[in-house]
C-alpha cells in the first residue's frame, strides 16, 4: 500500500510533466510568428546547450583579456615605473550564467532588506492597535500599487541621491533592489502583524503575571507565536519579488534575467524565441526553488512554535 | 604570479631593449607626445543598429585596448535613456544621432553641452511601409522593362494612399526613431519631396507632437521595435536604421521601398556623442577613444570592404545587434533587399571610412540645424553665422585632427588615408543627390530653407 502510494507519488508529476511537454510541442508546431515557428521543447533544450557554450567561450575571452592586461602593464610599468598598475574587471558581456547569478543576488538583497524592515515593523504594529490605526491605510495603499509605477520614481531618486564618485553598488542594482523590497515589504507587515495580534491570549497573560521585559516578551512569546504567519508573509514576498525584479529589469534594462529577455526580443534572430523561451524556463524554475527554499527554513524555523504549544 | 609575469616581461624588456631601439623610441614619443589616458574605464552606449559597427569593431579587434582604454559596451532600451546617460555621466560616450548632441546645445528636448569629435558612418537608414500599404504604393509606380519597379520610388506613389486614408477620416501612422534623429528628418524629406506634409513641430506653444498640419502622423518608436510595432498595426510605415528594414523583408511584414541613399547619397548619419565636460577634463582619453574609432572606421571599409562579413558576424553577437548574420548582411555587405526577392546592389549602403566619413564636417551639423528650422523645431529665425556658431560648438574637427596626426605619427596611418582632411575648412563643397534636386550649400542655410515648397521659410513662424 505504502510502495504503491510512493509509486503514484513519483509516477504521477513524471506523466505530467511529460504530456505537458506533448501537448507544448504540438502547440509549438502549429504556431507561426515572424520570426519563425513557435520554439518546441528540443529548440528550447538546444539553446541551453549553446548558451552554456557562450558561457565557457566568454570565460576563455576574460582570461585573454586579464592576460593582455597583465602585458600591458608589465610594459607601462617598464617605461614608467612610477605606474601603479591596477587590474580592471572583464568588460565583456553578461552571459546568461551572469545574469541569474545578477538576478538572484539582487532578489535576495532586496528581500533580505525588506524582512529587516518589515519583520519589525509588523511586529510594532501587532503589538499596539494606536501605531496599527495610525499605519494601516497607508499599507492599504501601497499595497496594491503595481511594482513598475514604483520604478521611474525609484530610479530618479537613486540617480539623484546615490552619486558617490566610487560606487560600491551599480546604480542599476540600487534601482532594481529598492523596487524589490518596495513590492515585497507589504505582505510580510500583514502578515506579521496578523501572526501577533492573534496570540493565544493566555499566553499574553502569563507573561503579564510573570512581569516580563518587554524584549523577553517578545523573544519569548511574540516571536514564536508569530513565526507561522511571518513565514506565510515572507513566502508570499519571495514570490512577489522575483516577479517584479524580472518586470524592471525588462523595463529599465537592468542587468539580470529580464533584461536577458529584453535584449533577445529586441534581437529579434531566428533564435531570439527560444532563447526566451528558455529564459522563461529559468525563471520559473528558480521562482519554484525560491518558494521551496522559503518553506524548506519555515519547517526548520518553527520548532520553536511546536514547543510553545506544548 | 601577476609579479612573476611583471618581472619576467622587465628582464625581456632590458635583455631585447638594444634591438628594439628605433621602434621604441617611436612609441615612446607619441607615449609622452600624447598622453596617458585621464580615464581609463569606460562604458559607452549605443542602440542596436548596424551603424554601431565601429565601437563593436574597436572593441572587438583591441584598439581601444591599444589606447589603454577598458570599455564596456551596452546596448540602451531607446535614444532618450541613451542621451540621458550621456549628461548624467552613466555613459562615458554613445552612438548618437547626428541632432542630439545639435538639439541639445540649442536647448530642444534636454538642454545639455554635448561635442562630437567623430563622425560614425554614411547612409544606412531606409523607410519601410507595410505589406498592405506596399500593395497600395504599387499601382503608382512605374515598371522597369523586368517587371520591378523603378527605384527610388519617390513618395508621389505614397500621396494617393494617405489621401484615400484622409478621405476615410483614417489617421496615418508613421514611425521614426526620434524628434531630432536623422530618421525623422529624412522621412519628413521623402514625404515632403512628394507632396506630403509631414507637420510642424511649436515647441514655443509647447506641442512638441511635431503634427501640426499633418498629413501623416509621425510618431517615435525605439529602432529594435520598429518590426514589432509595425507587425501589431499600430504605424503603416517607419524609417529607421538597419537591419531594422531588412528584417522587416525576412519576416516578411514589410517593404522597404526607398533608402537614404537614394533621398540623399551619401547623408551623414550617426556621430559619437561624449560630453563637453569629459572632453575637459579627460583630452588625452577623449583622443585615444577617437584614435580607436578612426582605426575601426577604416577597418571597416579597408580593401573595399573585404572585413564586412567578420563585422556582420560580430554584429550578429546577442551582445550587439543581434539579428540574424543573413539579415544583417543583407545590408552590411553592399547589397539591399527591397521587396521579397528584388535585391540590388547599393555598394555605399553603409559607408564608413570612405570619402573622409568620419570626419565632422560643420556643413553636416548645419544641414540637420536647416531641417529642426524648417520643421518648426527651432521658431525663429536665425542668422547664417547663428547656425556656423552652433556647428562650431558641437562639431570638432580640431580633435579629430589631432587624433589623425598622432595614428599618422606613429604609422598606423598614413596621410593617405586623411586626403584633404588637414586642409578642411569644414564645409562640403555644395551638395546635389537629393531626391528632389535641391542643392544644399551648408554656407548658406538661410538660402537653402527658402527653397523647399513644404517647410517653413525665413520670416515665418508658427
Amino acid at each position: 500500500m505504502i510502495a504503491n502510494e510512493s509509486i503514484k507519488q513519483l509516477l504521477l508529476p513524471f506523466v505530467g510533466i511529460v504530456c505537458f511537454m506533448i501537448i507544448w510541442a504540438m502547440a509549438a508546431n502549429n504556431i507561426q510568428t515572424s520570426l519563425g515557428q513557435f520554439p518546441g521543447p528540443s529548440h528550447v533544450f538546444e539553446q541551453f546547450g549553446n548558451l552554456y557554450q557562450e558561457h565557457n567561450a566568454e570565460r576563455e575571452k576574460a582570461a585573454s583579456f586579464y592576460q593582455r592586461q597583465e602585458k600591458r602593464n608589465a610594459d607601462r610599468v617598464a617605461k614608467d615605473p612610477n605606474y601603479q598598475p591596477k587590474i580592471r574587471s572583464y568588460t565583456g558581456k553578461e552571459t546568461f550564467i551572469d545574469q541569474i547569478g545578477t538576478s538572484l543576488k539582487t532578489v535576495l538583497s532586496g528581500f533580505i532588506l525588506a524582512a529587516i524592515i518589515a519583520i519589525p515593523l509588523g511586529i510594532a504594529i501587532g503589538l499596539s492597535q494606536t501605531l496599527n490605526t495610525a499605519i494601516n491605510p497607508i499599507i492599504q495603499i501601497f499595497k496594491p500599487v503595481s511594482p513598475l509605477a514604483w520604478l521611474p520614481l525609484v530610479t530618479m531618486v537613486v540617480s539623484a541621491l546615490y552619486t558617490t564618485a566610487d560606487p560600491m553598488f551599480a546604480k542599476s542594482f540600487i534601482v532594481s533592489l529598492v523596487t524589490v523590497t518596495l513590492c515585497c515589504l507589504w505582505p510580510m507587515v500583514i502578515n506579521t502583524c496578523v501572526g501577533v495580534s492573534s496570540i493565544n491570549q493566555d499566553w499574553v497573560n502569563v507573561s503579564k503575571v510573570l512581569s516580563l521585559p518587554s524584549a523577553t516578551h517578545i523573544r519569548r512569546i511574540v516571536l514564536p507565536a508569530a513565526i507561522p504567519s511571518i513565514f506565510i508573509g515572507m513566502r508570499m514576498s519571495i514570490g512577489i519579488a522575483w516577479m517584479v525584479l524580472i518586470a524592471a529589469e525588462m523595463l529599465a534594462q537592468n542587468p539580470g534575467l529580464g533584461k536577458f529577455v529584453w535584449d533577445e526580443f529586441q534581437n529579434g534572430s531566428s533564435q531570439s524565441l527560444s532563447r526566451i523561451m528558455a529564459a522563461v524556463l529559468v525563471i520559473g524554475l528558480i521562482g519554484f526553488l525560491l518558494d521551496r527554499s522559503m518553506l524548506a527554513l519555515q519547517r526548520l524555523l518553527s520548532w520553536d512554535k511546536d514547543s510553545a504549544q506544548r | 604570479m601577476t609579479l612573476l609575469t611583471m618581472n619576467l616581461s622587465k628582464l625581456k624588456k632590458s635583455l631585447c631593449g638594444l634591438a628594439l631601439v628605433s621602434s621604441y623610441a617611436v612609441t615612446s614619443f607619441t607615449a609622452s607626445a600624447l598622453g596617458y589616458p585621464e580615464k581609463e574605464e569606460l562604458k559607452f552606449g549605443f542602440i542596436k543598429l548596424t551603424d554601431m559597427a565601429p565601437i563593436a569593431i574597436a572593441y572587438e579587434k583591441g584598439f581601444f585596448e591599444d589606447e589603454g582604454l577598458y570599455v564596456t559596451i551596452e546596448a540602451q532600451a531607446n535614444w532618450k535613456v541613451l542621451l540621458d546617460g550621456v549628461i548624467d555621466g552613466r555613459l562615458d560616450g554613445a552612438h548618437m544621432l547626428a541632432g542630439q548632441p545639435i538639439a541639445a546645445s540649442i536647448g530642444y528636448g534636454t538642454s545639455a553641452e554635448i561635442i562630437t569629435p567623430f563622425s560614425m558612418d554614411l547612409n544606412g537608414n531606409g523607410i519601410t511601409v507595410s505589406n498592405d500599404i506596399w500593395q497600395q504604393m504599387k499601382g503608382n509606380i512605374p515598371k522597369q522593362a523586368d517587371g520591378k519597379p523603378v527605384h527610388p520610388i519617390k513618395a508621389d506613389a505614397l500621396k494617393p494612399v494617405v489621401e484615400k486614408y484622409a478621405e476615410q477620416g483614417k489617421p496615418f501612422n508613421m514611425g521614426m526613431v526620434f524628434p531630432v534623429s536623422t530618421h525623422n528628418y529624412e522621412l519628413r524629406y521623402w514625404l515632403a519631396a512628394g507632396g506630403i506634409h509631414p507637420g510642424y513641430y511649436a515647441p514655443h506653444k509647447g506641442d512638441t507632437s511635431g503634427q501640426l498640419d499633418a498629413d501623416v502622423l509621425l510618431s517615435v518608436t525605439p529602432p529594435p521595435q520598429m518590426p514589432a510595432t509595425l507587425e501589431a498595426g499600430t504605424i503603416y510605415g517607419y524609417c529607421v536604421g538597419e537591419p531594422w528594414n531588412q528584417q522587416a523583408v525576412f519576416k516578411g511584414i514589410g517593404v522597404p521601398v526607398v533608402t537614404d541613399y537614394e533621398i540623399w547619397k551619401d547623408n551623414p548619419e550617426k556621430v559619437f556623442g561624449i560630453s563637453k565636460t569629459f572632453a575637459e577634463k579627460y583630452p588625452n582619453t577623449t583622443i585615444r577613444l577617437t584614435r580607436a574609432l578612426i582605426r575601426a572606421a577604416k577597418w571597416l571599409d579597408e580593401n573595399d570592404n573585404a572585413n564586412r562579413p567578420e563585422a556582420v558576424k560580430i554584429l550578429s553577437q546577442s551582445n550587439y545587434v543581434g539579428a540574424d548574420y543573413d539579415v544583417i548582411a543583407n545590408s552590411m555587405t553592399g547589397t539591399f533587399e527591397y521587396e521579397k526577392g528584388d535585391k540590388r546592389s547599393v555598394p555605399d549602403f553603409n559607408v564608413f571610412f570612405r570619402y573622409n566619413a568620419t570626419y565632422p564636417y560643420y556643413s553636416d551639423a548645419i544641414w540637420y540645424l536647416t531641417q529642426m528650422r524648417r520643421w518648426g523645431q527651432i521658431s525663429t529665425d536665425k542668422s547664417d553665422d547663428w547656425y556656423k556658431q552652433v556647428a562650431e560648438q558641437v562639431y570638432r574637427p580640431d580633435i579629430y585632427k589631432k587624433a589623425a596626426q598622432s595614428l599618422i605619427d606613429d604609422k598606423l596611418m598614413t596621410n593617405a588615408d586623411f586626403a584633404e582632411v588637414f586642409t578642411e575648412d569644414g564645409y562640403r563643397n555644395p551638395q546635389t543627390h537629393f531626391i528632389d534636386g535641391i542643392v544644399y550649400d551648408g554656407t548658406k542655410p538661410n538660402e537653402y530653407i527658402n527653397k523647399f515648397s513644404i517647410g517653413l521659410k525665413s520670416g515665418e513662424t508658427l
